[in-house]
């Protein structure tokens, strides 16, 4: 029986006519109905990058560090001693959305499984979240939902959930962001990769059922939404953590047998994508039985157990004659296990389903040669630079920076990590809301410093600005804490690229990216791209989340924000012009948001913060804040905090440019905390190495004291930081003394 | 000092727990599966954290009923000692080897952060090593509300049996227990994660006092396994 392919079908599908021409001529003939959802899947945005494949080739991949770049399931960086990292950042937007626990929840499921399927155990998780206005409707639900599915899942599966960002925006309000970080150490001659080989191999399922939930969700999460999609509830997949748990442990396990070939975790597109990446992968076919597939319900079509998401779910290729090792293994676990296909080398996907093959597709050109589109852009918009002597300031810089210190976007985030088993593994040596997230690699001396850092309005104002100040500011919160920066993996939330105007906003940012990764040796090496954030037809800020890794040789090399002592010197490093544009003071305290963003100089970038580590290793510097949101005055107060004591700061060098000086947003900044008595020979040091750097004051008492300003005591600094998130989400017991 | 660490599908703090006792005991510990009807032979079985069975009808109450878990009642029953943390408190009450239950935390939330403890009671064998003035050891859990009627709470009261108390509440707890001990002392099941507080660089050692009083009070007694 041939399909009648309509407009309608085709819409459902989210295929074009010009994409189903291209499949027609693939095939030579009309597709079945299994056929039309596996391409529909596997040529959806989401999948086959097709917007974004031609601009993502700019980022740079490679460094001697990197074992493995993107086109895996997670970058593979090396650091030493035969252990590798493996990591990676996925978005979880739209499904969060609709269903914020399940949403968040099946994104720390999805990112887990893409680290332990390369052989890594994962060691820890960040989330960078994005919420809209909060007085928008929804918005304390959403942000609730989405902090109790990540901690519901991640304490489950027993990973430290150690970091990451919150930050709140109207143009956010219809359409959340959830990117969720993985990290995992695995042993550099055990690294798993997904490429079937073998023929006569079989092809063997695990974990959890398959069900009807998540059909199409890979095609949903490549659309636009429309307030209406909310009734796309249905197509939200739930987590089983517990399952997860199993599935990593008996994984893990199975890996040390040896009798895994290749293995694949089943994600967005279940086992279409699965079975075709690791065919593809291998230059290989696959001849699956759907008969064999464990179900959770009967009567499932051969479409819908192709196109599932169910969660918890893994295929594998074992060496031909040790499945009964699999088996054994799986049954130890008490997880479903079964063969349901053999390795072949047709080239060929053939599915068999009730005694008839449903599908007969080539691999290669279904998995790799989706439709690829150089989408057209339109000029952006160019950003009128603020003119910092312009800004006249409302409130003197003690109030403002309390009102800051309040804000949303800079306020403690302590009411989300508390839920959030941030110790587990009992490795976590710096832990949330103090910067980079420290976690000590498992019975060795190092240490990997973890970092998520993106700032949307710069973003939105300069998007290759934007971009290379995401790259530049997870470089600097690495070498802050005394790690030398590796590799990143990111995140390329954008709305609709059929926009000129938003494709216009992604290619600059990623070309921002790009030039900023180049000239700090921090390469790109895993990734995911999320389009269509937009709900009827308003874009969320352009945001390249970026996710970095750094390592630390040795744990007692790290520098902790908080060892700062009453007595030491404070010196800030780099170059303060008072830049006002685009900063969180103009928007926070003059409620504008615009202007140009800070510029990035990545010259400068590099040579402080090769400075910076320079001066670590030389045994000078007790602490470090790198300077970012709210300027030099929120970085004293974040530093004074942490360390639980005042300091005594020089007022501002010009008394009419002073609001630049304490909230200017100038980049390549960091605040060095230093012995008195290594003060002069850091400054001694910097002249020669050709930084700036000057000395600013000294730590001790209870207050910060901004220059000539009345002091603020310590207790008025974290009432207003730990304030505003408890108060907001009506309660009064967060804030602690 | 010989000591076990059991395992059940879902604890997550198992390694942590074996890491950390082999720290305060210098020498190795045994790890044993749920399905395993007998233990070595050991002075010391810990219950670790987690969500043992996804914590799925109530915290425990599946553990409970593991082959494992008759094994270690008999041990208990010979005298040897029992510590069970977080889940393994829940694991615990739910098996009737200590009174009482941990219910949802009166805040509704997962709560993770360093606590500050009174040592309620210095006397016993998992406590003799402390001293005075509290002490900070992690929390890390959505159900360590303890709760346990008024006759029970009397004579936990009265026989010294509660080992811990919160000087900060997280979780709603009645008296503010954070860890109590079966009648002869040989028990001790506590919400809080000593294994959490044993290394420097993770922000307290106060953990360590209670494996050293265990060694201590097991002494010689254990030989060489």
């Amino acid at each position: 029986m041939t399909l009648a392919i309509t407009d309608e079908l085709l819409a459902r599908h989210k295929l074009s006519r010009s994409e189903h021409a291209e499949i027609v001529r693939i095939l030579g003939r009309e597709p079945n109905l299994v056929e039309l959802g596996i391409f529909s899947v596997m040529w959806s945005e989401h999948c086959s990058y097709k917007s974004s494949k031609i601009h993502l080739k700019k980022f740079p991949t490679a460094a001697p560090w990197v074992v493995c770049g993107p086109g895996e399931n997670a970058g593979v960086v090396d650091i030493g001693d035969g252990l590798v990292a493996v990591f990676k950042m996925e978005s979880h937007n739209h499904p969060s959305f609709i269903e914020p626990y399940q949403g968040a929840a099946t994104g720390v499921g999805g990112i887990l499984r893409d680290v332990f399927t390369m052989g890594a155990r994962p060691v820890a998780l960040l989330d960078a979240l994005r919420f809209g206005d909060p007085k928008a409707p929804r918005m304390r639900h959403l942000v609730s939902g989405v902090v109790a599915g990540i901690g519901g899942y991640g304490n489950c599966v027993g990973v430290p959930t150690v970091g990451g960002e919150c930050t709140f925006h109207p143009a956010y309000d219809g359409n959340i962001l959830v990117n969720v970080m993985c990290v995992g150490i695995a042993r550099a001659d055990r690294v798993f990769y997904a490429r079937a080989a073998g023929v006569g191999n079989p092809v063997v399922y695990i974990g959890a059922k398959t069900g009807r939930d998540g059909i199409h969700g890979a095609t949903m999460a490549s659309a636009e939404f429309s307030e209406a999609d909310r009734s796309l509830r249905p197509t939200v997949q739930v987590g089983d953590p517990f399952t997860e748990k199993l599935l990593i442990e008996a994984c893990l396990e199975l890996m040390e047998t040896g009798c895994i070939v290749a293995i694949q975790d089943m994600g967005a597109a279940g086992l279409t994508s699965s079975s075709f990446e690791m065919a593809a992968r291998g230059g290989t076919g696959i001849e699956l039985d759907l008969d064999a597939v464990p179900l959770r319900e009967a009567g499932m079509t051969a479409y819908e157990i192709m196109l599932s998401e169910s969660q918890e779910r893994m295929l594998l290729v074992a060496a031909a004659g040790r499945e009964e090792e699999a088996f054994r293994v799986c049954r130890k676990w008490g997880l479903d296990v079964a063969v349901v296909g053999r390795v072949t080398d047709t080239g060929r996907m053939v599915i068999r389903h009730r005694g008839q093959v449903v599908a007969d597709l080539p691999v290669a050109p279904v998995s790799g040669a989706s439709p690829v589109y150089d989408r057209p852009t339109a000029p952006l918009p160019r950003p009128v630079p603020v003119v910092a002597e312009a800004i006249r300031a409302p409130l003197d810089p003690p109030q403002a920076l309390l009102r800051l210190l309040g804000s949303p976007d800079l306020s403690s985030k302590r009411w989300i990590f508390e839920q959030y088993d941030w110790l587990v593994g009992a490795d976590t040596i710096l832990p949330p809301g103090l910067g980079a997230a420290v976690v000590r690699v498992h019975g060795t001396r190092k240490a990997l410093a973890l970092t998520t850092d993106c700032t949307p309005r710069y973003c939105a104002a300069d998007p290759r600005t934007g971009g290379m100040q995401a790259v530049a500011e997870a470089w600097r919160n690495l070498v802050a804490v005394g790690a030398r920066p590796l590799a990143i993996t990111d995140c390329l939330n954008f709305g609709n690229p059929e926009r000129p105007a938003i494709m216009a906003q992604l290619v600059a940012a990623i070309e921002g990216m790009a030039e900023a990764c180049r000239a700090l040796d921090f390469p790109v090496v895993s990734g995911n791209v999320s389009l269509y954030n937009e709900t009827d037809g308003r874009a969320i800020l352009p945001t390249p989340q970026v996710g970095g890794l750094g390592l630390i040789e040795d744990v007692a090399r790290l520098v902790r924000p908080d060892a700062a002592r009453a007595g030491d010197r404070l010196l800030l490093v780099g170059e303060s012009t008072g830049w006002l544009g685009a900063s969180l003071f103009l928007r926070e305290i003059l409620g504008r948001e615009e202007g140009a963003p800070p510029p990035v100089d990545l010259v400068v970038e590099r040579r402080n913060g090769a400075f910076v580590s320079d001066q670590m290793r030389a045994g000078r510097v007790r602490a470090c804040q790198d300077l970012a949101d709210g300027g030099l005055a929120v970085a004293l107060a974040e530093l004074c905090l942490s360390a639980g004591t005042g300091a005594t700061v020089d007022p501002a060098p010009s008394a009419e440019a002073e609001t630049g000086w304490w909230f200017g947003e100038d980049q390549g900044r960091y605040l060095l905390v230093v012995p008195a008595d290594h003060a002069a020979e850091l400054l001694a040091a910097a002249a020669a190495a050709g930084v700036l750097a000057r000395a600013i004051g000294t730590l001790g008492g209870d207050a910060l004291t901004l220059g000539r300003h009345p002091p603020i005591s310590l207790r008025a600094m974290q009432r207003a930081r730990e304030g505003w998130l408890p108060a907001w989400m009506g309660e009064t017991s967060g804030a602690k003394g | 000092m010989r000591a076990a660490v059991v395992t059940f599908p879902g604890s997550n703090c198992d390694r942590d727990l074996v890491v950390a006792m082999e720290a305060c005991f210098g020498r190795p510990v045994a790890r044993v599966w749920h399905a395993d009807s007998e233990l070595p032979p050991v002075d010391l079985v810990g219950l670790p954290g987690g969500f043992s069975w996804g914590d799925y009808l109530r915290c425990g109450a599946i553990a409970a009923r593991a082959p494992i878990m008759a094994a270690v009642r008999r041990h208990a029953e010979r005298g040897g000692y029992v510590l069970g943390i977080c889940n393994g408190f829940q694991i615990l009450t739910e098996a009737g080897l200590l009174p009482g239950a941990l219910v949802r935390n009166a805040g509704l939330r997962f709560v993770c952060r360093p606590v500050r403890l009174l040592v309620a009671n210095r006397n016993s064998a998992f406590t003799s090593a402390y001293g005075e003035g509290p002490v900070t050891i992690p929390v890390a859990h959505h159900d360590g509300n303890y709760v346990i009627d008024r006759e029970g709470l009397a004579r936990l009261e009265g026989e010294g049996r509660i080992a811990f108390r919160y000087l900060d509440n997280p979780n709603g707890s009645v008296a503010d227990i954070a860890g109590v001990l079966d009648p002869r002392g040989r028990i001790l099941g506590m919400m809080p994660h000593p294994e959490r507080a044993v290394d420097p660089l993770l922000g307290s050692e106060d953990g360590k006092p209670l494996f050293a009083s265990v060694l201590a009070a097991i002494g010689g007694r254990g030989g060489s396994p």
